[in-house]
């Protein structure tokens, strides 16, 4: 199954109720997957007439309690930033998926993942964080999706998925779990309907009292706070003796895996760290990979994003090189192998 | 064993059909396989090619840069193409329409006018299948058994009917001397 389309099918599984979208490149048989199966499913696909309506309709939905969704790729999702942090500051739960292309602007619809600070770092306006998967198969896609449907109910909070064209676009085989028959109980906040047997509950993020925000804001970081602790997940391959720990995500995570095994058979003592989760970061998870590092080589397909926060986790304890593509080009485990080569053999 | 397969040719061709069949053939024979399509915006007459591998472990890279096999059905593909080829892999042209010879002495490569011999057997449009078909035969990758159940399984029942169609090509390719 494609990997787009393992995303929806997940995501159905999840209970999820609703999705709102509106089609782009290479995100689009996510959406047309849904259209399929939604309805069938007891659920409501709509298309809407722009990116920014489709994440205020998600908005919309998931005040009501329902599990809601929105998915797209990286020029749509910068249209839907201002909805996260609306959805942020309404604390309310949704899943939003970026199947990354090559940017800026409208950039390519090849694979990329420059969208790495917008997702960790500033996914919209104002003090707040959103909970960051980064899966790097078509099976962890489906798990990351179940899980993320929970972790935002959990929380209260929007999480994302973030993948990329590469991931979207390829087949693998799959195994989905079994859809889940029970959900988690929102009548303590939700605005559902009550026909006047109760308070109203009030979904809004506009807080004209300046202390009564900033409370409201520090509540919220608490929550992050018991993320941070808690949620962090990593892959850790080979790392036990290595001397050159290379870190990457998702696609380029696979590309750096094969280069590292490549290594290894050359008798370079590589290894992998591949964040899971990228907000929060998994700082501890990277330390204890690189207890025996040397060096540090960061793969990514971008400039340069995630590197800065494997230079921040390790306290620039350690040199960190940078190999990335970008624009839409898909690095090569052999070009991946050279940059280690290089590396071992300045240690040397 | 890992086998890594480039498939690569016009929109429309079949490309990534031919390279579907192929993975559906590795999930059913118990493999790790992955799948990569790569194609640009146009549906028809754009270049358009995908990397398939096969595989005993788990599969790093999708992303096939140096094909142990490769199936090109025009000019544009071979010449991307040939060049990747790993020493002692193989290279499938449809002579239909790739003009040029390989002269590569490392490499066995098979011209076979795929397109044609589809349009006499009545087959229009499943030159893709009798590359894939003769590069099966070469390689022994996947029986003909699995073959059929992998096509089964990309076919949708609505279009059930082309599924013997598109064995029959298969055959022939299998068959090709």
């Amino acid at each position: 199954m494609k990997g787009n389309e393992a995303l929806a099918e997940a995501a159905i599984r999840a209970g999820c109720k609703c999705f709102f979208g509106y089609p782009i490149t290479p995100q689009t048989e996510l959406s047309a997957y849904m259209a399929k199966r939604m309805e069938k499913s007891g659920g409501v696909f709509l298309q809407a007439e722009s990116e920014i309506a489709a994440i205020n309709m998600v908005l919309g939905a998931a005040s009501t309690g329902v599990r809601a969704m929105t998915s797209s790729s990286s020029p749509g999702v910068s249209l839907k930033a201002e909805g996260i942090s609306y959805m942020a500051g309404s604390d309310l739960p949704a899943v939003i998926i970026n199947v990354q292309r090559g940017g800026p602007g409208l950039g390519s619809i090849q694979p990329a993942q420059s969208d790495y600070y917008q997702a960790t770092h500033a996914m919209g306006h104002g003090d707040f964080h959103i909970l960051v998967y980064a899966p790097c198969s078509v099976q962890e896609m489906v798990d990351v999706v179940m899980l993320a449907f929970d972790k935002a109910d959990q929380y209260r909070i929007p999480v994302m998925i973030l993948a990329d064209g590469l991931l979207g676009q390829m087949m693998e085989p799959v195994t989905f779990p079994e859809p889940r028959t029970e959900l988690p109980d929102k009548s303590d906040w939700a605005a559902c309907g009550h026909g006047g047997k109760r308070e109203h509950h009030v979904i809004n993020s506009l807080y004209l009292d300046a202390p009564l925000l900033e409370a409201k804001v520090q509540e919220r970081f608490k929550r992050y706070a018991v993320i941070e602790e808690t949620e962090t997940d990593a892959e850790l391959y080979c790392c036990g003796d290595a001397e050159i720990v290379v870190t990457a995500y998702g696609a380029s995570a696979r590309v750096a895996k094969s280069a590292v095994t490549a290594a290894r058979r050359k008798g370079i003592q590589a290894g992998l760290f591949r964040p899971k989760t990228l907000w929060p970061f998994p700082k501890k998870e990277l330390c204890e990979a690189t207890k025996h590092a040397k060096q540090i080589l960061d793969v990514e397909m971008s400039m340069g994003q995630m590197v800065d926060d494997v230079r921040l986790a390790t306290e620039c304890r350690l040199p960190v090189a940078f190999f990335g593509r970008t624009g839409g080009v898909i690095p090569t485990p052999e070009e991946v192998l050279a940059e280690i080569e290089k590396l071992a053999g300045g240690a040397e | 064993m890992t086998t890594e397969i480039i498939l690569a040719g016009f929109g429309g061709q079949g490309i990534l059909f031919a390279g579907k069949v192929l993975a559906y053939c590795g999930l059913i024979d118990g493999k790790e396989l992955s799948w990569l399509p790569s194609y640009g915006p146009e549906m028809r007459g754009g270049t358009a090619n995908c990397s398939v591998c096969i595989s005993d472990e788990p599969i790093g890279s999708p992303l096939v840069t140096a094909p142990n096999c490769l199936i090109a059905m025009n000019g544009p593909s071979y010449h991307k193409f040939v060049d990747t080829v790993k020493p002692g892999g193989i290279a499938l042209l449809d002579s239909s329409i790739v003009e040029e010879t390989c002269d590569r002495k490392d490499i066995t490569a098979i011209s076979l006018p795929a397109t044609n011999m589809a349009t006499k057997a009545g087959l229009n449009g499943a030159a893709n299948m009798i590359l894939l078909g003769k590069m099966l035969a070469e390689t022994k990758l996947f029986s003909f058994a699995v073959v059929e159940k992998a096509m089964e399984k990309c076919i949708p029942p609505k279009r059930a009917h082309l599924i013997a169609s598109n064995l029959k090509a298969i055959q022939i390719g299998m068959e090709q001397k």
